[in-house]
């Protein structure tokens, strides 16, 4: 097709500029970001993904260190935080899977039609509601429940002094990502399902397969892809999930010890995204302490960064088969 | 996409009685039907308790009342800062990155040329749609604190910038709201047939005409559903308000002439004053929060719902969680 091109050169330049700025952004994103950061990646090298004291003192001795320039406080052992962060979106990615991956099997061949109807809007609201009223929900309903139900009195005299239960925690952080991750896998791998080829499934159908194991052996087979695509997705959302996490994980840096049983989920984490929030109030202050909040975004910034590259990849498959 | 949305045909035989099959395949069906019931229970006492804290505590005067500060709750004022906020900051955003999000759409799928540079745009889209938004304000009082940004904002010391106001805040949450206006522009500009194009060429007309005057009457409904879609993430964002727009009880105005002495200013959004007034702000006022929450919660409701409506008014479903 041969397109005309009388006068259209102007506005093809200008829409161009637009486009590029947006690379300007992300360009000014990583530049500005990384620049702030890197005092205290450089001040402490590879240690500051160590383990080692307690990030809350180290953080404080930060925001008090000297004015002198030479004499900057910069020690940060922020594994607790890496550790937290991984915890709490490794396992509501795992638990949002699993619901969202029999959630789409059951909305898109199961769910009788009036359950259907039911179904999608639900989805759509669980993914809508800001995370401040899921934070709001779990901080004033659900963390009186587990503190009086879950906690015994006893493990929280024992750790009282190096820290509090109070119900928020590493599962109720969980337990609130996973139903806010799910309704994204949902609608991806939901999506993914109904663009089946028709065909393959009747085929299934003629040799006798029943209707669950066609779903689960030709469907849910034939999209792996996208439900790569909806993992990646979905982990991005956990990763940066800052305002709910401060509000029911506890917001403690403190690493949840699996050898303590069953109260490893009772233990409070903190993650990278909603560090920045708790000491939003810090970034106030100068040099050094805005300067360790900002790798915090650093390092959240890499792994966006990384998760939109491995969404590219996983989605390469799925352009050769044609769907989506 | 449209089979089960207009059609509840099941793709397989429905007649086949699930009592016949092996016992595993009868209790992967049970947990699909609670995984299915779980999320639909999960969503209805999302809204019913929600609903309830809101009658239980939303009166009509807090939401025509400021907010003062108050050891007591019940004398912590109501949250018409708040709300004016949220709509500023909303408005705000929604301007400035609705104009450039069309562009980028309309050049991404109208122009596309060199390739490599239009496959570098898409991608770095998809970039601005995977950074947390908390790392977004990060970016945002990086730069606006630079001197050269000072007139965004009140100074302080005259030299350095504050850093934190409506303005500030409006720009970088724009960042949000863009992928998703870009997305949904691109998907409504593809849906339109080539003939369309082909048929405004052969009349004779400029390849910028036929955007102007052909193209982007038809995507209208798009660009309206992805700017529904922005504003409802807008609407629900904390950390960028929390960080960029000074958290302070009362918007406060700065100096200037009127709209922009109070953009120049600091204050709050709903997002921030629930934040704030639950158990781990500072306010500490339950009741207060809840109120405000539901009142946001009516909002995004509102918003998604639009959303649904203008979608089905472009004969098309766009991506219905993003």
């Amino acid at each position: 097709m041969r397109i005309p091109r009388i006068r259209g050169e102007r506005a093809e330049r200008v829409l161009g500029a637009f486009s590029v700025a947006l690379l300007g952004v992300i360009v000014a994103l990583v530049v500005f970001v990384f620049g702030n950061a890197w005092p205290s990646f450089s001040h402490n090298g590879l240690a500051w993904f160590s383990s080692g004291g307690n990030v809350q003192t180290q953080l404080g001795n930060i925001y008090h260190s000297p004015s002198n320039p030479a004499h900057y406080v910069y020690t940060l052992h922020a594994w607790p935080l890496l550790y937290g962060t991984a915890l709490s979106t490794g396992l509501a990615v795992i638990c949002g899977l699993g619901l969202a991956l029999l959630g789409a099997v059951f909305l898109v061949e199961f769910a009788p039609p009036l359950l259907k109807r039911l179904l999608r809007p639900s989805v759509r609201l669980l993914a809508g509601v800001p995370s401040v009223i899921y934070g709001l929900v779990g901080l004033l309903a659900l963390a009186p429940l587990i503190d009086s139900n879950l906690v015994s009195p006893s493990f929280k005299l024992a750790v009282a002094p190096v820290v509090q239960i109070t119900g928020t925690g590493l599962l109720l952080a969980v337990v609130i990502l996973t139903l806010m991750v799910t309704p994204i896998m949902l609608a991806l791998i939901a999506d993914a399902l109904e663009s089946v080829p028709r065909s393959w499934i009747e085929g299934s159908a003629a040799l006798g397969v029943n209707r669950w194991r066609t779903m689960w052996r030709i469907s849910v087979h034939t999209i792996r892809p996208a439900i790569a695509a909806a993992v990646v997705l979905a982990t991005a959302r956990a990763l940066g999930e800052a305002i709910m996490l401060s509000m029911v994980s506890g917001a403690y840096p403190f690493a949840p010890n699996p050898l303590d049983g069953l109260n490893f989920f009772l233990e409070p984490i903190l993650t990278f995204a909603s560090a920045i929030v708790q000491n939003a109030d810090g970034l106030f202050s100068v040099t050094p302490f805005p300067q360790t909040i900002y790798a915090f975004a650093a390092v959240l910034l890499v792994s966006a960064g990384a998760l939109s590259f491995a969404g590219w990849l996983v989605k390469q498959p799925l352009r050769r088969y044609g769907i989506r | 996409m449209s089979a089960t949305a207009s059609a509840p045909v099941s793709r397989t035989r429905p007649r086949e009685s699930a009592a016949t099959w092996p016992l595993a395949d009868r209790l992967g069906l049970a947990m699909c039907w609670a995984a299915g019931m779980f999320l639909t229970l999960a969503a209805a006492g999302i809204v019913v308790f929600m609903a309830i804290k809101g009658v239980q505590y939303l009166k009509l005067s807090l939401l025509f009342e400021h907010p003062t500060a108050a050891v007591d709750q019940s004398q912590a004022g109501g949250f018409l800062d708040p709300i004016e906020g949220t709509i500023a900051l909303t408005a705000l955003g929604t301007l400035i990155a609705a104009p450039i999000a069309i562009a980028a759409a309309i050049w991404l799928s109208e122009y596309g040329r060199p390739v490599g540079l239009a496959r570098l745009v898409e991608a770095g889209v998809d970039v601005i749609a995977g950074v947390p938004s908390i790392v977004l304000a990060i970016f945002g009082l990086i730069v606006f604190s630079k001197a050269l940004f000072a007139p965004l904002s009140i100074s302080t010391q005259g030299v350095a910038s504050y850093g934190r106001s409506f303005l500030i805040a409006g720009i970088t949450i724009s960042l949000v709201a863009l992928p998703l206006i870009v997305g949904a522009t691109r998907e409504a500009l593809q849906a339109i047939p080539s003939h369309v194009r082909e048929a405004s060429y052969a009349l004779g007309k400029s390849q910028a005409t036929t955007i102007r005057h052909v193209l982007l009457p038809s995507v209208r409904p798009g660009i309206a559903t992805g700017i529904a879609l922005g504003m409802g993430r807008i609407v629900g964002d904390t950390a960028i308000a929390i960080v960029l727009l000074g958290n302070t009880l009362q918007n406060q105005p700065g100096s200037g002439i009127w709209p922009f002495d109070y953009l120049r200013g600091t204050g709050s959004t709903l997002t921030t004053y629930v934040y704030n007034n639950s158990p781990v702000g500072e306010g500490n006022a339950p009741q207060k929060a809840y109120a405000a929450a539901f009142v946001l919660l009516l909002v995004v409701l509102f918003l998604n719902y639009s959303v649904d409506r203008l979608a089905r008014g472009g004969r098309q479903v766009t991506a219905w969680s993003r």
